[in-house]
């Protein structure tokens, strides 16, 4: 398809991330920050009606923030382990399988940065899909091996046992450079596409560690024009987007 | 029946170091606040602490009075990274027993139902069990034979948790968009201690759902309006943004010789003629 030369990289990206929710049905849009939120709020508009939102409290909401559910964190982590939801999160680093550290930095007895900590990425990633969202893809976050696991990548689970692979998955991560998903025999992160403007050395040389490339690395879909028009005059009429993901 | 009303003060009179100490509310929302002022007036120090931390975690970090923390994160929300907390743990002040949220809430449950543990999944795989070296596994005794982990019973010798009402006898009630779990601290500790906005006679006109804690789980009943400050109390008043911002970025020993070197009064007036000299 010949690109829409006025699509920004913000765009794409956010086109990237509704993807994940492609045929997710009936289950709870889980995105932290911005790029994914407006992605969710895509994919509901669009392909996927039936997703439920959370306005980041304790209701679950339309997309004109009309309230349709009560969903306390008690409630909230039911929903994690019951399977029904789709949970985009952030990394601070992330590795070749899929590891994900939000916890620290350095030695864990006494680290470097203290982060976060682990949340629920343990029980996200053992229950649920999660995808994950890096607004600055770079060797500082995808690193050879994460400091903490937090989020369970494929190689840990295998190596837990099958309670751990039972519903395991991390259907994709999306960067300011590209997508990358897991479809390895061995799990191991693959290039799946770039987003249109970057090259596959690109995106290869900001990774600390060898990626899977396909032969033809395909480039990130193009937004319909409706999408861009949800996008852009309903979805994020301030343009935040470009704030997040500024343009190249 | 028995009135449980006390101050703050008689709420640390019971206190020991070395406690294991639950405080309830999530990241910077609804933490007693009060309660924990209190505790930072006394000598108390040597705690377990057992949150879902936010500033709870940092005022106490930064105090010195954390020998173990038990928690998946701590945050102040529009503020993400605690810095208080971070400072602590960056300097090695505190021994840190960090679990997933769900594992929390599981060793919750269990310490609310007597149970020396719960089934998760959660934690496998993760580094959870290697900083948790003494985190074990159970094995479904089912056909399934699934592996799990055993969270262990987060009991408590005392929970601290702040309400919207409660009346004298220690029943509580929250009127906010989210319990949080803090009817689960109460009944997963041998005392506790609810502080509320306001002391109500009865509950004759509440929406049932909204009576989270009952009394048989209460030890001690504390109005303390405000007491949540400066953490979100919604309805009731949301997060002093402002002041927050203040608290996290002015050097420790700063914030504590202006604002926690007097009682809960004296805190609610330095903490009024800071907002006035911003105007």
């Amino acid at each position: 398809m010949k690109p829409t030369s006025t699509t920004t990289r913000a765009e794409y990206c956010a086109i990237a991330c509704a993807d994940a929710w492609l045929d997710g049905g009936e289950v709870l849009a889980s995105p932290m920050g911005l790029i994914p939120s407006i992605g969710a709020r895509l994919a509901k508009r669009t392909f996927s009606p039936d997703l439920l939102l959370t306005d980041g409290e304790a209701m679950i909401v339309g997309l004109d923030g009309a309230v349709e559910g009560w969903l306390p964190y008690r409630q909230h982590l039911t929903m994690v382990t019951g399977g029904r939801r789709h949970v985009m999160m952030g990394a601070s680093q992330l590795d070749r399988f899929g590891n994900q550290n939000i916890s620290c930095i350095g030695d864990w007895q006494q680290p470097a940065r203290q982060l976060l900590g682990v949340r629920g990425a343990p029980v996200n990633t053992l229950n649920n899909p999660v995808s994950y969202w890096v607004p600055k893809h770079s060797k500082r976050v995808f690193v050879p091996r994460v400091d903490m696991v937090s989020g369970v990548g494929y190689d840990s689970a295998a190596a837990a046992g099958p309670s751990a692979t039972r519903f395991h998955r991390i259907p994709r991560v999306v960067s300011d450079l590209g997508v990358l998903d897991f479809e390895t025999a061995d799990h191991a992160m693959r290039l799946a596409s770039v987003h249109p403007g970057v090259t596959v050395e690109e995106v290869q040389e900001a990774t600390g560690f060898p990626l899977v490339l396909p032969d033809e690395v395909p480039r990130t879909r193009e937004p319909t024009a409706t999408e861009l028009r949800l996008i852009r005059t309903v979805i994020d009429p301030d343009g935040l987007r470009e704030r997040e993901v500024p343009a190249v | 029946m028995t009135d449980k009303t006390m101050t703050p003060e008689d709420v640390v009179s019971r206190l020991r170091s070395g406690m294991t100490l639950g405080i309830g509310g999530w990241g910077s929302r609804r933490k007693p606040m009060a309660l924990v002022r209190a505790l930072l007036r006394s000598d108390i120090t040597d705690l377990t602490v057992i949150s879902y931390g936010g500033p709870d975690v940092g005022l106490l970090a930064a105090a010195g009075r954390i020998r173990t923390l038990v928690a998946a994160f701590a945050t102040l929300d529009s503020i993400p990274l605690e810095p208080h907390f971070r400072a602590a743990r960056q300097r090695g002040a505190f021994e840190l027993r960090e679990v997933d949220e769900a594992m929390f809430m599981w060793g919750l449950h269990a310490a609310a139902n007597r149970l020396p543990f719960l089934p998760v999944r959660a934690g496998l795989g993760s580094d959870v069990m290697r900083v948790n070296p003494g985190l074990k596994t159970v094995t479904s005794p089912y056909e399934d034979g699934e592996t799990f982990v055993a969270m262990p019973a987060l009991r408590m010798d005392a929970a601290l948790v702040h309400l919207h009402r409660a009346d004298r006898l220690g029943n509580g009630q929250y009127l906010g968009p989210d319990p949080y779990f803090d009817d689960l601290f109460c009944e997963a500790a041998d005392s506790a201690y609810v502080s509320c906005e306001r002391l109500v006679d009865d509950f004759a006109t509440a929406v049932p759902q909204t009576l989270l804690v009952k009394r048989h789980a209460v030890t001690g009943v504390v109005e303390a309006p405000n007491g949540a400050h400066f953490t979100s109390c919604a309805p009731d008043y949301g997060r002093d943004e402002p002041f927050q911002k203040l608290y996290a970025t002015t050097p420790w020993p700063q914030f504590a010789e202006r604002f926690l070197s007097g009682d809960e009064k004296a805190y609610r007036s330095a903490v009024e003629s800071w907002h006035e000299e911003q105007q």
